[in-house]
């Protein structure tokens, strides 16, 4: 640079002066040029990212004024009903925070807001993943590591819940302590010290503070560094189309086209939050009055991502037992054993879905939700199972919304938990099939044209006009699979495992819907 | 579209996964290859990309305003002590502001990237996850020789000592959490309350001493200990509320279907119930006047005041615990003891607490659910 007779620009110096200490030119060659895909739901995924860093910048602003004490203090803010009341610190400074710093409300309603849209993003992702089977082969590490995030921000939200130590952030955490009691043997002592003696006590909000702020965000955005790193090294998975192999990505060029699209869908959905922010109200503390255990009003929820675990309790049977001496509250061992149980079976599933399938193979084309009927049915009777649950935590508002007897709604909505599941998995594998069957139809004998031909005999026909080979490409090209035999092993045997693998992939494959062949395709002209 | 019809060019290593119980199709089509570029109206038409050039700039002239609208919110719509709707305006104009300032760069900054950028799609090879096969050699030869220059299987006593060490050394820290909570036994801190014989039955929160006559039928009073409001709220005052919260009822006496055992427990149709729910610990605060029924607000627990307050619906197992009460010569109504069971939620240890003097429940009283 410096030996050629121009001068080099400030840019190229600048350039320079780093790449000279940091070697960034390494970087900017392997990754400047990246492709990533583009579809529409490879966006959620963004919105997480994004929607996390507001949570990041709006909650930084709240630590500079929330006070995360229990120390009895009087309020003497500017929200007049509260005047003169005794309350936590905690819960004093969230008032201050909403009444006495301009912006602080909004920072608040930011914080909240981003924070629902983060969770309702992971779970958009997550689903997304799910029904296009992105977590197959080399995947299966990034969708556990996805997963952990998802729980980890549900820990974020609820520890960030409680802090104002307001009536119903304290409700909230006196159910916890109901919970954490009823496991058997330690759940005394976890109480006990969760709460540093008695519930509520004075440590709490402290404890939770740390957590929220310190622990789990450290967690949260190593975890989040992995995933990207690990997105990276895997590549994006595209969608079938004409072009779109196993072995390519076609897309953008994280220079200039991507990372302007990128950048600027920071902006929007930073902008869409402020903007919800600025115009709803969220989590309006100062109507629940500081935390007393003694009152609690009705229609009381928590914030949307917690419904499922509330509803869980309140359909849960009322069993307790009480053996040798010993509690043990099945009306709590129950649903939390349920829930445990559905949490490690979504997290696991890659590994379940592969031990059947036994498809070793890399997969980097997202399927169509329709070309795998049995996980796309699967995957509904999840969302139907997590659905119910989370509607009965509004059991009583939809009782007194609709007019309705809270019992009974309880109990439809335990039959459904129940029942839902599996009509949902059976009609949504119905209509899987029933939309593959219509991709053959229209492969072999074309789409309706709407154009009405009457024949010389009189009869009338519709002509149907055969897809041109570009958009024909997207209904052709998909990974097909049929039941496996039993088979003895190398030793010559037959270990139950192989029937039971052979039993599942007889669920799994046995109504297979094959994709066109060129040799159909052939027959199907001569048809006509 | 499947990954035999594109066989790994040779310059690629070759490693063959197992295909497991997938399908290949001998008579697959041919993937047609990326189909003709199609511009867009900017790259067609020089005015309609002048068009979108000056869009893009009025987007970014926008998001300045909008943080010059910001600031001058923050100055002029300022927040009068007292008064909540100057909050509601803060909020709003400083919140709308900011939010024209950050989408005004999204919205301007994606019309450029979608209508000036360069739309060509770019072609990028994948390659198998795994590292190559150079690499992967390079890294057993890596790991073998760290084993060897360091002895680590050969000296197993070095090793398995040193594994065993790691294993003791976090022990010290679940130690140090036990201070966690103070020094007394978790159980003997959560078994009792605050009431004890002859502690008159006070309003929440005001403490006000209660008289019998004072309590009409069909009336739900709660209730705190009265010598819980001389507790600071740093002695420990919501801590003794959350045991000894109560909730006292009139019930009319032909409603009122008592054990005999128990009859010396209430006063004149009066009883008095932990509120603490026996599911999860929430407030049982609904108490319906018609039916005597007590209704957990979280989880839907259902309690009949009538019958011990046994459960007659939702999730809970246990009656809520009954508070022996009388009144004294002044007419007040007190305690006549703590309660004779643990309060709230069940624990694993919970009939360790419960005194000689309770009486139970008999299984036919509470068998009856909804």
């Amino acid at each position: 640079m410096t030996s050629t007779a121009t001068r080099p620009s400030i840019t190229s110096a600048a350039s320079n002066y780093l790449d000279e200490r940091t070697s960034i030119s390494t970087m900017v060659a392997t990754l400047g040029r990246k492709v990533f895909p583009d579809h529409w739901s490879f966006m959620l995924g963004e919105v997480i990212l994004y929607s996390f860093v507001a949570i990041l910048l709006s909650g930084t602003f709240l630590t500079f004024f929330f006070d995360p004490s229990m120390t009895e203090v009087e309020y003497e803010g500017s929200y007049v009903p509260l005047k003169g009341v005794a309350m936590s610190a905690a819960y004093a400074s969230s008032l201050d925070i909403s009444f006495d710093i301009r912006g602080g409300l909004l920072m608040r309603q930011v914080h909240h807001w981003a924070a629902l849209l983060f969770v309702a993003a992971i779970v958009l992702h997550l689903l997304r993943v799910f029904f296009t089977g992105a977590f197959r082969k080399p995947r299966e590490v990034n969708w556990v590591v996805g997963f952990i995030l998802f729980i980890l921000a549900m820990a974020e939200g609820f520890t960030g819940y409680s802090l104002p130590d307001d009536l119903l952030s304290g409700n909230g955490l006196a159910i916890i302590n109901g919970m954490v009691k009823g496991i058997p043997i330690v759940g005394t002592w976890i109480s006990y010290m969760f709460f540093g003696g008695l519930f509520p006590g004075d440590d709490i909000v402290p404890r939770l503070f740390v957590l929220h702020i310190m622990l789990l965000p450290a967690i949260v955005i190593a975890l989040i560094g992995v995933h990207l790193v690990l997105m990276v090294v895997n590549k994006h998975t595209q969608f079938a189309g004409p072009g779109k192999t196993n072995d390519n990505v076609v897309g953008a060029p994280i220079m200039p086209l991507f990372a302007a699209k990128a950048g600027s869908f920071f902006f929007i959905v930073f902008g869409i939050i402020v903007l919800i922010a600025s115009t709803f109200t969220i989590n309006p503390i100062w109507n629940y009055g500081p935390y007393d255990p003694s009152p609690v009003s009705a229609g009381t929820q928590p914030d949307w991502y917690i419904g499922f675990a509330d509803g869980a309790l309140r359909l849960a049977p009322g069993l307790e037992s009480e053996i040798l001496g010993m509690t043990l509250s099945w009306n709590i061992l129950i649903p939390m054993a349920v829930l445990g149980l559905f949490i490690v079976l979504v997290m696991f599933y890659p590994f379940i879905e592969q031990w059947i399938t036994g498809d070793k193979r890399e997969h980097h084309i997202a399927e169509r939700p329709r070309n795998n009927p049995t996980r796309t049915g699967i995957g509904a009777a999840g969302m139907v199972f997590y659905a119910v649950m989370w509607a009965a935590a509004s059991s009583d508002l939809i009782a007194t919304h609709f007019q309705l007897n809270v019992f009974q709604v309880t109990w439809w909505l335990q039959a459904t938990l129940i029942l839902g599941p599996i009509i949902a998995f059976w009609v949504t594998r119905r209509i899987a099939i029933a939309l593959q069957k219509k991709d053959r139809e229209i492969l072999l004998h074309g789409y309706e044209s709407g154009n009405i031909r009457r024949l010389p005999g009189g009869e009338y026909v519709e002509v149907h006009e055969p897809l041109d080979e570009y958009e024909s490409w997207k209904l052709k090209a998909f990974d097909s699979y049929e039941p496996v035999m039993v088979r003895p092993n190398a030793k010559g045997r037959i270990t139950p495992a192989t029937h039971v693998r052979a039993a599942l992939t007889r669920w799994f494959f046995e109504d297979r819907i094959a994709p066109v062949s060129r040799g159909e395709l052939e027959a199907a002209k001569h048809d006509h | 579209m499947s990954a035999e019809g594109h066989a790994p060019t040779e310059q690629r290593e070759v490693a063959v996964y197992d295909r497991g119980a997938a399908v290949v199709q001998s008579d697959a089509f041919e993937n047609p290859g990326l189909p003709p570029h199609r511009p867009r109206q900017t790259d067609l038409h020089p005015e309609k990309e002048r068009r979108a050039a000056r869009q893009v700039v009025l987007w970014f002239l926008l998001s300045m305003l909008g943080s010059v609208l910001a600031i001058v919110a923050y100055i002029a719509v300022p927040i009068e002590p007292g008064d909540m709707g100057t909050v509601r305006f803060n909020n709003l104009f400083l919140g709308l502001g900011i939010a024209l300032a950050l989408l005004g760069i999204g919205f301007g900054g994606m019309h450029w990237a979608r209508q000036l950028m360069s739309s060509h799609e770019v072609v990028e090879e994948r390659h198998l996850s795994r590292g190559s096969e150079k690499s992967r050699a390079r890294a057993v030869e890596i790991f073998q020789l760290g084993d060897q220059e360091s002895g680590f299987s050969r000296r197993s006593l070095i090793r398995n000592t040193l594994i065993a060490a790691v294993a003791l050394v976090p022990l010290p820290a679940v130690v140090l959490f036990r201070d966690l909570a103070p020094a007394q036994d978790a159980v003997e801190a959560i078994s009792n309350t605050m009431w004890k014989a002859g502690t008159r039955l006070a309003l929440d929160p005001s403490g006000t001493p209660i008289r019998a006559d004072d309590v009409t039928i069909g009336s739900a009073f709660h209730v705190i200990p009265e010598d819980l409001t001389e507790l600071g709220h740093g002695e420990g005052y919501l801590d003794q509320k959350a045991l000894a919260a109560v909730l006292l009822v009139r019930v009319p006496l032909d409603r009122l279907n008592e054990q005999p055992a128990r009859a010396g427990w209430s006063y004149d149709g009066i009883v008095a119930y932990s509120k603490i729910c026996t599911h999860v610990g929430c407030p049982v605060a609904l108490y319906e006047q018609q039916t005597h029924h007590l209704l957990c607000p979280c989880h839907q627990s259902t309690f009949d005041v009538t019958n011990h307050a046994k459960v007659i619906f939702g999730p809970a197992k246990r009656p809520l615990p009954q508070l022996p009460i009388t009144v004294d010569d002044e007419g007040y109504l007190i305690a006549q003891s703590d309660f004779t069971e643990p309060i709230g939620p069940s624990y694993f240890e919970r009939l360790g607490n419960i005194d000689p003097e309770h009486i139970p429940l008999t299984a036919a009283e509470l068998e009856t659910r909804a």
